[in-house]
């Protein structure tokens, strides 16, 4: 990678006895929109927050825009913009006054008129925090994030707990920035979100990257197979599935059964046949192209859940 | 020094629209002193000459009850996260805290003093010079202990816990609810290891007998190293993060804030100049024969031999 703006070498964080980052390496160039994706738990935000500086790291290395932000704390809140998991504003803040606000704190910024605008948010400048829906609030986070024109932008979960509208509303303004070759680094746990939005991807569990890949790349771990989910009113026979005209590979996950194919059709002709011989009924089935959710399945046995 | 004054423009904006604020920060003080000047000094006004400078040091004591209560819910609410990432430091937003309390509660002191020599007829205010001094002083170094409360609590049960511990012993052994003279002089004796007897006997003494700043130098000087002391072990135990948790060694820390005044304590223990002076004021009120008899002076100015 010629010039990243981000490095992140064995970096390792425990909380007591919980390991929460187990040696996580990777890097971000310029201009690249990066994914952490994992389950909650799996060390993503802790991994953002010691960048962020916010959180001390127990060992590694890691530089943000050519700085370490445990020692050069000051400079790099300058350098980035952030919109934090968890986090709130005073409640009788009004919009336009918290984009004044902490735009004042910066070197460097942008017009709050101009932000508010970009995100839709004319209508609400003199509404206090308080009174703002979830999607309301995070498109302010989102803005307040960019109040620096940071080199860096950190956004964890800027989704999560939101409907799917708010949710493809929020992805609409992450594409913007991405079009405008603003370097982020996104952690999420969503799917979609990381297949859409992520140029590169790292898939992150217990603490540590199991693959990282751009997400076709990633994608095509899998192979060129199709998913089929299935439900079963009783537990198959081990590796009965397996042995199934035009299945690749089957696992057991969550109860039911991910089956990856390579002709579809067959398989599930197959899969009939053998449920009628066996006495089982399936209950529900699923067929699913490849996406990230099949790496994570495929790398942990478990599935990305919210 | 611009985020310090951004911040302190917020907190005074913020406090004015919560409805908590009109209660605890001005109608609770004027409550207390209608109480203190119509009903305990009945109105006469040599007694609310006398009573004025107690109620005055009560309420400016009670700074530090709000900005503890404030800066852990900041914490609770993950507010104080979203600073953190800014580039503000905990001396901008302790500081902000300080001086918007300040700010707030001068001219709630100024419309006491003006009702007191208004409608109580109180013949003179004494020394304004003096007054203003010990205001401040009072205001700046209760609100910092304010700011120690809360950096050494993690949640607001905790706050209000230790805010109760130390309000009730600083309102009764120190002569701002009950005369120090009309205490018993075990009690009176404890009441000198207390900032809250010396910043109310320094408003009465400014008041009754309009002492002078440099009359009044054990007690400016000894709130000011106090104020000094309390803020600086704030910003060290300063936390952002609502999941920190404050060290047990540091904790001890705050043992520290106890120290000018338990060493004040003996030495005027030593002197009695406090319980005589004291007592002196109380004699405004009662003459010397219907003087309490719980006294334990060694010397009072009413014994001179000769």
């Amino acid at each position: 990678m010629p010039n990243p703006i981000l490095q992140v070498e064995n970096l390792v964080k425990s909380y007591g006895d919980v390991q929460a980052v187990r040696g996580v390496s990777f890097s971000v160039e310029e201009g690249e929109v990066f994914g952490l994706l994992g389950p909650n738990g799996a060390g993503k935000t802790t991994t953002v927050e010691i960048l962020e500086g916010l959180r001390t790291l127990d060992s590694g290395r890691v530089s943000v825009c050519g700085l370490d932000p445990q020692r050069d704390s000051e400079a790099l809140k300058h350098e980035i913009g952030a919109a934090l998991q968890a986090t709130s504003l005073p409640d009788k803040i009004r919009v336009m006054e918290a984009l004044r606000l902490f735009s004042s704190f910066y070197k460097r910024h942008r017009e709050p008129e101009e932000l508010l605008q970009r995100f839709g948010l004319e209508e609400k400048r003199n509404t206090f925090y308080h009174q703002l829906s979830g999607g309301q609030k995070q498109r302010l986070a989102l803005a307040m994030a960019l109040l620096n024109d940071p080199r860096v932008c950190f956004l964890d979960e800027p989704t999560a707990g939101l409907d799917p509208q708010v949710r493809r509303e929020i992805y609409d303004v992450i594409e913007e920035l991405r079009r405008e070759k603003k370097t982020i680094l996104l952690t999420t746990h969503y799917i979609e979100e990381a297949e859409r939005l992520c140029d590169r991807v790292a898939i992150v569990d217990h603490g540590n990257v199991i693959a990282l890949g751009t997400p076709r790349e990633l994608k095509s771990r899998s192979g060129d197979t199709t998913r089929i989910e299935v439900r079963l009113s009783k537990p198959a026979s081990d590796g009965s599935l397996q042995r199934l005209d035009g299945v690749v590979d089957a696992r057991e996950v969550d109860g039911g059964y991910v089956l990856h194919c390579q002709r579809p059709p067959q398989a599930i002709v197959a899969l009939v046949k053998y449920l009628e011989a066996e006495g089982n009924e399936l209950v529900s089935l699923e067929i699913a192209t490849p996406s990230l959710e099949d790496v994570f399945i495929e790398l942990t046995g478990r599935r990305l859940r919210d | 020094m611009k985020n310090f004054v951004a911040l302190t423009r917020m907190r005074v904006k913020l406090a004015f629209r919560n409805k908590m604020f009109f209660f605890f920060v001005i109608v609770m003080p004027f409550g207390f002193f209608f109480l203190w000047l119509g009903v305990f000094a009945k109105g006469i006004p040599v007694a609310c000459t006398f009573y004025l400078g107690p109620v005055l040091a009560f309420n400016v004591m009670g700074s530090f009850w709000g900005l503890s209560a404030a800066l852990v819910m900041f914490r609770e609410q993950g507010i104080l996260r979203r600073f953190h990432v800014a580039p503000v430091t905990a001396a901008d937003m302790l500081a902000s805290s300080v001086v918007a309390n300040y700010l707030i509660t001068l001219p709630i002191v100024c419309v006491e003093l003006l009702l007191a020599r208004v409608v109580f007829r109180v013949p003179s205010i004494g020394n304004p010079i003096s007054l203003f001094i010990l205001i401040s002083i009072g205001m700046i170094s209760f609100s910092s202990l304010g700011l120690v409360v809360a950096s050494v609590t993690n949640t607001m049960q905790e706050t209000q816990v230790l805010n109760q511990l130390l309000w009730l012993p600083l309102i009764f052994l120190s002569g701002a609810t009950i005369p120090l003279a009309y205490l018993n002089g075990t009690v009176q004796r404890v009441g000198l290891f207390l900032p809250a007897t010396y910043l109310v006997n320094a408003l009465q003494q400014t008041i009754v007998y309009s002492a002078s700043p440099l009359s009044r130098y054990v007690e400016i000087g000894s709130l000011s190293c106090w104020a000094l002391l309390t803020f600086f072990l704030s910003v060290q135990l300063f936390r952002w993060e609502p999941e920190a948790r404050i060290p047990r060694k540091a904790k001890l820390l705050v043992a520290a804030t106890a120290i000018p005044f338990l060493l004040l304590g003996i030495l005027e223990n030593r002197s009695d100049r406090v319980l005589v002076e004291a007592k002196r004021a109380f004699e405004t009120l009662n003459p010397p024969s219907s003087a309490p008899k719980t006294s334990s002076l060694k010397n009072s100015p009413g014994d001179n031999p000769n």
